[in-house]
């Protein structure tokens, strides 16, 4: 990689260093908004044959530009095939047909448990966020799972307000920070690597709970001049 | 067999008050006119379900047309949060919204056990998720062949399922490509099922992937060029992503939701003069 000769921002260095964990034949069921831009990115840098997969049923979508939603024309249109709703949940996600499966959330907790449900109690919500979607279970067949969101002490916190998805499976959070995995024999989300320019006194802060730090932590390469103007080709889009 | 029929008269003649109504659509070919004739004709109390609520649903709830919401995400997609759907849930307004909450893969199996004529549908699921503690339709089932622990949903039955395709023939017979959902489940677990279309043919020419539901599993086929707005229908008209953004503004406030309400769904009598009142072509 050559060093980049341009500044980036903290969500650009989210994107990119989530994009990196995507591989060349990697077949990844993705969620909309953080994850599927940097699952776009992959497939524009380090990962052409990455195997996309959105719950609207479109299997190895290759689109044009960012989609808005999970079921866009475009993925349609550049699919190997395109099937039913059901069929995507039962015999590909179910049948664990998926490597990987990428999600984002609202608040998340030590052991990657996830919530996008509710902000506040259920019955009396201070904040209705839309819900599940394909998380549940998404996060169980999929053989790993891989997690963006930006952190902060309230979407990093020591209790869910609602546990929407398990974390079981979680192997990866790849914040606007750095890079957290499960460690240990109790799988606690550790911060293993840091972005260019972030102290782990920082991801400290940013953390609801006493947040471990790997020996050995490591420096997240700096985004290359390809990988930014992949990125923010595919941010700009005209219609909207 | 399918009645060829204004989308006016199929909602008068098959919609009632307190039904259960499914308006399914996933990003593609979602039947906003038919919601918007719901919202027209006033309907009251109805339990609404979707696996994706999105804009229409946000609509008809912001309308005090729905009294339950059955449902796995419901948002504005790429945009952000349903402001009505929220201000129901949160405060009650315009009147209170009951939730049963699922996952996607849990309301994709209650579809096509209702489709099928089961009981219940079986899926490796809702694994450590609280949602089964929130709704009374999971169940956990013990596999008889293998003992493996498996979830169960109640399967889906509304008494109304109303999609929208791209093509009917004279008979009634529906033809519809591209991303179709979920939407032949909910057509075949529903008790009775309206389709708007965007044109009637004299014979319906098979299409790649094309979906096809004879006509006489279809109550009303009703003409509405147009009706997906601001939804797509592969190879008539494209999504209007713009909406989905400019929707965000409209519906925050409940006085400016109301005020494009009356003018945009109120002050027009169908699909066309909708599209009239937005200075969008059909």
């Amino acid at each position: 990689m050559s060093a980049t000769t341009v500044t980036f921002t903290a969500d650009e260095m989210m994107a990119v260093a989530a994009s990196r964990l995507l591989r060349d034949g990697m077949v990844c069921f993705v969620g909309i908004g953080l994850p599927s831009q940097a699952a776009n990115l992959a497939l524009r840098t380090n990962a052409p044959e990455l195997v996309l997969i959105y719950e609207s049923g479109t299997i190895g979508a290759k689109p044009s530009q960012l989609p808005l939603s999970i079921g866009d024309g475009d993925l349609a249109e550049t699919a190997t095939a395109v099937v039913s709703v059901p069929e995507i949940f039962a015999y590909w996600l179910q049948a664990g047909r998926i490597d990987v499966g990428f999600l984002g959330a609202a608040q998340i907790d030590r052991y990657g448990n996830l919530n996008s449900t509710v902000i506040g109690d259920y019955e009396k919500p201070k904040v209705r966020l839309p819900g599940a979607g394909g998380a549940p279970e998404i996060a169980t067949s999929a053989r790993e799972v891989f997690v963006m969101l930006r952190q902060t002490p309230r979407t990093f916190v020591p209790e869910l307000d609602f546990r929407t998805t398990l974390g079981r499976a979680v192997s990866t959070v790849v914040t606007d920070l750095g890079v957290l995995e499960p460690r240990g024999a109790d799988r606690e989300l550790t911060l293993t690597a840091v972005h260019p320019g972030i102290e782990p006194d920082a991801a400290r802060e940013a953390t609801g709970w006493k947040l471990r730090v790997a020996d050995g932590l490591e420096r997240t390469a700096p985004p290359t001049d390809a990988e930014l103007t992949a990125l923010r080709a595919l941010t700009t889009r005209d219609d909207r | 067999m399918a009645e060829l029929v204004s989308l006016a008269e199929a909602v008068d003649e098959l919609v009632h008050d307190g039904d259960a109504v499914a308006l399914e659509g996933f990003t593609h070919l979602i039947p906003h006119a038919a919601g918007h004739e719901l919202i027209r004709q006033r309907r009251r109390a109805l339990t609404l379900v979707r696996m994706t609520p999105d804009i229409v649903y946000d609509q008809l709830i912001g309308m005090g047309c729905a009294r339950k919401l059955v449902f796995s995400w419901g948002g504005n997609p790429g945009v952000g949060s349903l402001h009505r759907f929220r201000d129901a849930v949160e405060s009650g307004w315009p009147v209170p919204l009951e939730l049963e909450e699922h996952s996607h893969a849990g309301m994709a199996a209650r579809y096509a056990a209702g489709a099928a004529n089961l009981p219940f549908g079986v899926l490796r699921g809702y694994a450590g998720t609280e949602l089964a503690r929130q709704s009374g339709s999971i169940a956990t089932i013990t596999c008889p062949f293998t003992g493996e622990e498996l979830a169960a949903v109640e399967a889906l039955r509304p008494d109304v399922g109303i999609v929208h395709a791209q093509q009917a023939d004279e008979a009634g017979n529906v033809q519809m490509w591209g991303i179709t959902g979920v939407q032949k489940e909910a057509v075949l677990a529903s008790r009775k099922a309206i389709v708007t279309v965007e044109e009637i043919v004299p014979e319906l020419e098979p299409r790649p992937g094309g979906l096809v539901l004879p006509g006489w599993v279809v109550a009303a086929v009703c003409l509405a060029p147009g009706g997906a707005h601001p939804s797509y229908a592969d190879g008539y008209h494209e999504r209007d992503n713009a909406f989905y953004v400019e929707w965000d503004a409209i519906s925050r406030e409940r006085e400016t939701f109301a005020a494009w309400m009356a003018q945009h769904v109120l002050g027009t009598a169908d699909v066309a003069e909708y599209h009239a009142s937005l200075g969008v072509a059909a």
